[in-house]
């Protein structure tokens, strides 16, 4: 065996380290819960921002198997990572502050360490060639978070979301299982390249797809399999709804992209799970929408927008997994671009959503009545953020949708895009309802005036920079459509 | 760097500034000094225009300038000119330069945003890119509704939100239209007129798929020009506005909309706009004479302005779905004499409205003895828009309604004859709302005790007045200008009936 693949994967190893050093140095130094620990200290911070810029800097344009094809490498796939690892790093910064409580302070290390467990699961499935891979990186990536949901476990809602997360991750981890089996009988392959070449559309194959696909529609949590995640979104620590709704939804997304790119765009197949996702993206788009109009908890309400911003990121999926009539990747190229922003934009809300959820317990939207009179800074942010999800120029989300309804378009999906169209209308009337709360309606009680912690300062500057920037500079899009092309 | 694109970069400049400032003096000063800098800016541009042309400078469109942006998808930032954009840019000028006095008093909040939205209207009428002019477009929708949500009255959440959601319901239909034109064009160039003329590597969009595309598009725009039935946000939403965003709204924004419909849908759209501009007519048609007679029976001072709009901005697509030049130039003319008319009467109105605190017709009368400055404006303002000669509506409506009625065929005549309707109909309207508030006698006490305009709110509304008796008096020179933009448009959608 040739253990210099080992170098290949230099961005599963170099994670694998900081994990190991983390749980190390918790394991030497943190079990003083007076002191806090070196928790306390942006150590994990600093260790994954190095890691991300590691990662990213010698931006590797190979693409290259190990292991006989269970792993497989795209540059496409470095650019995703770092996306991850940017997400995952907010979240560490968003965390700052509730991992200081009194009852966090002894579980701070499994924080981190669990966290990036996951993360890790996330780099094995997305550069997985292969279903066992794949399952094992998918496993990685759930069982750990469910960890992170019920994190605040002496909190009621806490405890029931892991419960309902981890019952019906299971449920769809076993239906993905079974669904890839079938896949298996009728190809004979698990390598994604020869169940590409072998697959003959049958009923056998069309089921096992089928149940893949839902599987990874719980992952991404599109309408039907979206049921778990107001509850789960509400009930969990505010900084893992934020890694949830991104990291873990972004991912998820990109691999269904990925897995279907290699193993099912050959023979008729494709269209079968064309006309699948066609009403799987109306259906999570439009339900998505109306359910989230009629909120009045800010995480509920987030994660009903998550769900419907799961619907445009899986537009990308159409188109995205063939080179599109211009010779560009430009469905893969516009969804790995729309997640970029997605993750400043729906971080910078969840960084905004947290603070004022550590500095004054309020949630509901009702509660942020008058908060532009109390905290004027904090109401702007959150309102670019909010514009940005809603697709308003000239900040980035504007350009992002653009983007990704062109791909659609191009691929020959006009209706669908048409609907999807119809549908921003609606979310940014809920957007606006959030708008209104903040600028117009006036409360008896606004929340204190409060100043934000540095961690969370450093959180919304980082997203404040994406939405402003990302779209405007033409050349983030530019470049990563070249890099689309050595991947697809 | 291209000169044209000054006129994005000074409400960039003015946007920072308002954020580093602090005071009342020195955000108005950066307001006078940004707004004088753009109106300079759009007058230097008109002469200078005017003189190229003069020297021979025949191109579509002038001073043309083009960045890569994103370059996969073909996607450039490009500017450049024609006497449509030029006479725009004037008009959006003036207005922003006057709405700036007429808000002498708001806050920093309200500035930014106003700011934002003039940088929106300047930034679409120098695009000649599809993608730019449609970024520019929504950027200019969105401050409307913190604007008119905060600093509004009555209704004014009911309103905002009405408003921006039908604005953006209207730009979801536009940017299928643009995919479809973009693709439908062979998907190499987003620049409008390379898509016209079928230069860099554009082909010509196939009839069936035109005969999608052309109503998405031209109800997109025809949203914001008040199109029938899309119109319903208008009244609402101007009523509700403050003063200034009224004005910008009324005399600017529901300009894009015309200004759209007739330079993406009607210009490279042509077959399909000679195929369905029947269906068009009518809903415009509809438009100018239900407008007018819905003003007839309103009470709200802003009411009445603003169902006069949805009449006088109808005419503007009618008149551009006539498709010939006279038509067309009195069009544009007729959006430059709304404009200016509209955002005169915003303006008194919010003045008025400041010292009498009702807009309700029935609450004044006899307003002329005490506060005859604004009064006598507000007189000016009427007669302008029920086309006084030498005043600029008549030169705009006698325009439109003379090109018009050149078709031959009894089904435009017809509707030129409705629409000639409206005039009489504005005639009611505008004189029963000078009769019963400003002559008569004052029954109110209180308003006895009200005074007349101060310096500041002075000086917008006799800039104002001078533009509009400027068209009214020199029209050929608005309509020299006017024509050279409007007759290679009319002349390209012509040539594909045949």
């Amino acid at each position: 065996m040739d253990y210099s693949q080992f170098l290949y994967m230099h961005e599963e190893m170099s994670l694998l380290g900081v994990i190991l050093l983390l749980f190390v140095t918790d394991l030497l130094f943190c079990k003083d819960s007076k002191r806090g620990g070196i928790y306390n200290s942006p150590l994990p911070v600093i260790l994954l921002g190095v890691m991300t810029v590691f990662n990213a800097l010698p931006l590797s344009d190979v693409q290259f198997e190990a292991f006989g094809g269970m792993y497989q490498h795209t540059p496409m796939d470095t650019i995703v990572k770092t996306t991850l690892n940017v997400g995952t790093l907010i979240t560490f910064l968003l965390a700052h502050k509730w991992l200081a409580r009194p009852e966090n302070l002894v579980k701070q290390g499994e924080f981190y360490v669990v966290t990036l467990f996951t993360l890790l699961g996330m780099y094995f499935m997305i550069s997985s060639g292969h279903f066992l891979m794949f399952f094992i990186g998918l496993e990685l990536a759930s069982i750990p978070m469910v960890a992170l949901v019920s994190f605040d476990k002496y909190r009621y809602e806490s405890a029931e979301a892991g419960a309902k997360y981890i019952l019906l991750a299971l449920f769809s981890s076993a239906l993905l299982l079974y669904g890839v089996s079938l896949i298996y009988a009728t190809t004979g392959s698990l390598y994604f390249n020869q169940i590409g070449i072998a697959n003959t559309p049958s009923l056998l194959l069309l089921c096992g797809l089928a149940m893949f696909l839902a599987g990874m529609g719980f992952k991404i949590s599109l309408v039907p399999f979206h049921l778990w995640t107001a509850d789960t979104y509400e009930g969990a620590p505010t900084a893992v709804t934020a890694y949830l709704s991104v990291v873990s939804k972004g991912s998820a997304a990109f691999v269904l992209l990925v897995v279907l790119a290699k193993a099912f765009t050959i023979g008729g197949i494709k269209m079968d799970w064309e006309i699948a996702f066609f009403w799987i993206i109306i259906a999570s788009i439009t339900l998505a929408n109306l359910f989230a109009i009629r909120q009045s908890n800010l995480k509920r309400f987030m994660a009903y927008s998550a769900i419907s911003q799961a619907g445009y990121l899986v537009l990308g999926i159409m188109g995205g997994t063939e080179l599109a009539n211009d010779g560009t990747a430009q469905g893969m190229t516009a969804m790995v671009y729309y997640l970029l922003v997605y993750l400043a934009a729906n971080m910078g809300a969840f960084a905004v959503i947290n603070v004022v959820e550590q500095n004054s317990g309020k949630l509901g939207i009702k509660d942020y009545n008058g908060l532009y009179q109390t905290n004027p800074r904090l109401a702007f942010l959150m309102t670019l953020c909010l514009f940005s999800l809603a697709g308003i120029p000239p900040f980035a989300g504007f350009f992002s949708k653009f983007f990704i309804f062109m791909a659609a378009f191009n691929a020959g999906f006009k209706v669908l895009v048409f609907i999807a169209l119809v549908n921003t209308i609606i979310s940014l009337y809920y957007y606006l309802l959030i708008v209104k709360a903040m600028y117009i309606s006036e409360s008896d009680k606004p929340i204190a005036t409060f100043r934000s912690d540095g961690y969370t300062r450093v959180a919304l500057a980082l997203c404040t920079a994406g939405v402003l920037l990302l779209g405007i500079a033409g050349w983030v899009y530019n470049y990563l459509t070249e890099i689309g092309m050595q991947s697809l | 760097m291209n000169f044209l694109s000054i006129f994005v970069l000074i409400p960039l400049v003015m946007l920072l500034a308002l954020w580093l400032v602090k005071g009342q003096n020195a955000i108005r000063a950066v307001m006078a000094v940004g707004s004088t800098a753009l109106l300079g800016l759009a007058v230097y541009l008109t002469v200078i225009f005017l003189s190229d042309r003069a020297a021979g400078a025949d191109a579509p469109m002038l001073y043309t300038a083009s960045f890569d942006w994103f370059t996969p998808l073909h996607i450039k930032y490009s500017v450049g000119v024609d006497g449509i954009s030029v006479a725009m840019l004037l008009l959006s000028g003036v207005i922003v330069f006057t709405g700036t006095f007429v808000s002498w008093d708001m806050c920093k909040e309200y500035f930014l945003w106003f700011t934002l939205l003039s940088l929106g209207v300047f930034g679409f009428f120098i695009s000649v890119d599809m993608f730019t002019m449609f970024m520019f477009y929504e950027v200019a929708l969105i401050p409307m509704y913190l604007l008119i949500g905060v600093w509004g009255t009555g209704k004014k959440e009911y309103s905002a939100m009405k408003l921006t959601l039908m604005l953006m319901g209207g730009s979801a239909f536009l940017m299928c239209g643009i995919f479809g034109i973009f693709y439908g064009s062979g998907g190499q160039t987003m620049n409008i007129i390379e898509i016209a003329t079928q230069t860099g590597g554009a082909t010509a969009i196939a009839l069936p798929e035109q005969l999608v595309w052309f109503p998405m598009t031209f109800v997109g725009f025809g949203v914001l020009g008040a199109l029938f039935p899309f119109h319903t946000w208008s009244p609402d939403g101007h009523a509700s506005a403050p003063t200034a965003v009224s004005m910008l709204h009324a005399g600017v924004l529901m300009k894009l909309g015309g200004y759209g419909c007739f330079r993406i849908a009607m210009y490279l759209m042509p077959e399909a706009a000679h195929e369905l501009a029947w269906i068009f007519l009518i809903l415009t048609g509809i438009s100018v004479v239900y407008g007018a007679f819905s003003a007839c029976v309103q009470t709200d001072l802003k009411y009445i302005n603003a169902y006069s709009s949805v009449s006088h901005c109808g005419l503007v697509l009618f008149a551009l779905l006539m498709m010939n030049e006279t038509a067309g130039t009195g069009a544009i003319i007729q959006m430059l004499s709304h404009g200016l008319m509209t955002a005169l009467f915003f303006a008194l109105i919010g003045m008025i409205y400041g010292r009498t605190h009702t807009r309700d017709i029935r609450e004044m009368s006899g307003l002329m003895r005490i506060m005859p400055f604004l009064a006598v404006g507000y007189v000016i303002a009427g007669l302008g828009n029920l086309g006084l000669p030498g005043l600029s509506g008549f030169v705009a409506e006698m325009t439109i309604f003379v090109g018009s009625f050149q078709h031959e065929d009894t089904f435009h005549r017809v509707f030129t004859i409705l629409a000639c309707s409206s005039i009489v109909t504005t005639a009611v309207y505008i004189l029963r709302m000078i009769g019963k508030i400003l002559y008569g006698k004052c029954t109110n006490e209180h308003h006895l005790a009200l005074t007349d305009a101060t310096a500041v709110e002075r000086f917008p509304v006799i800039v104002l007045i001078c533009c509009i008796a400027a068209i009214g008096l020199a029209p050929f020179f608005v309509s020299g200008l006017v024509n050279d933009g409007v007759v290679p448009i009319v002349k390209h959608i012509l040539a594909a009936a045949v």
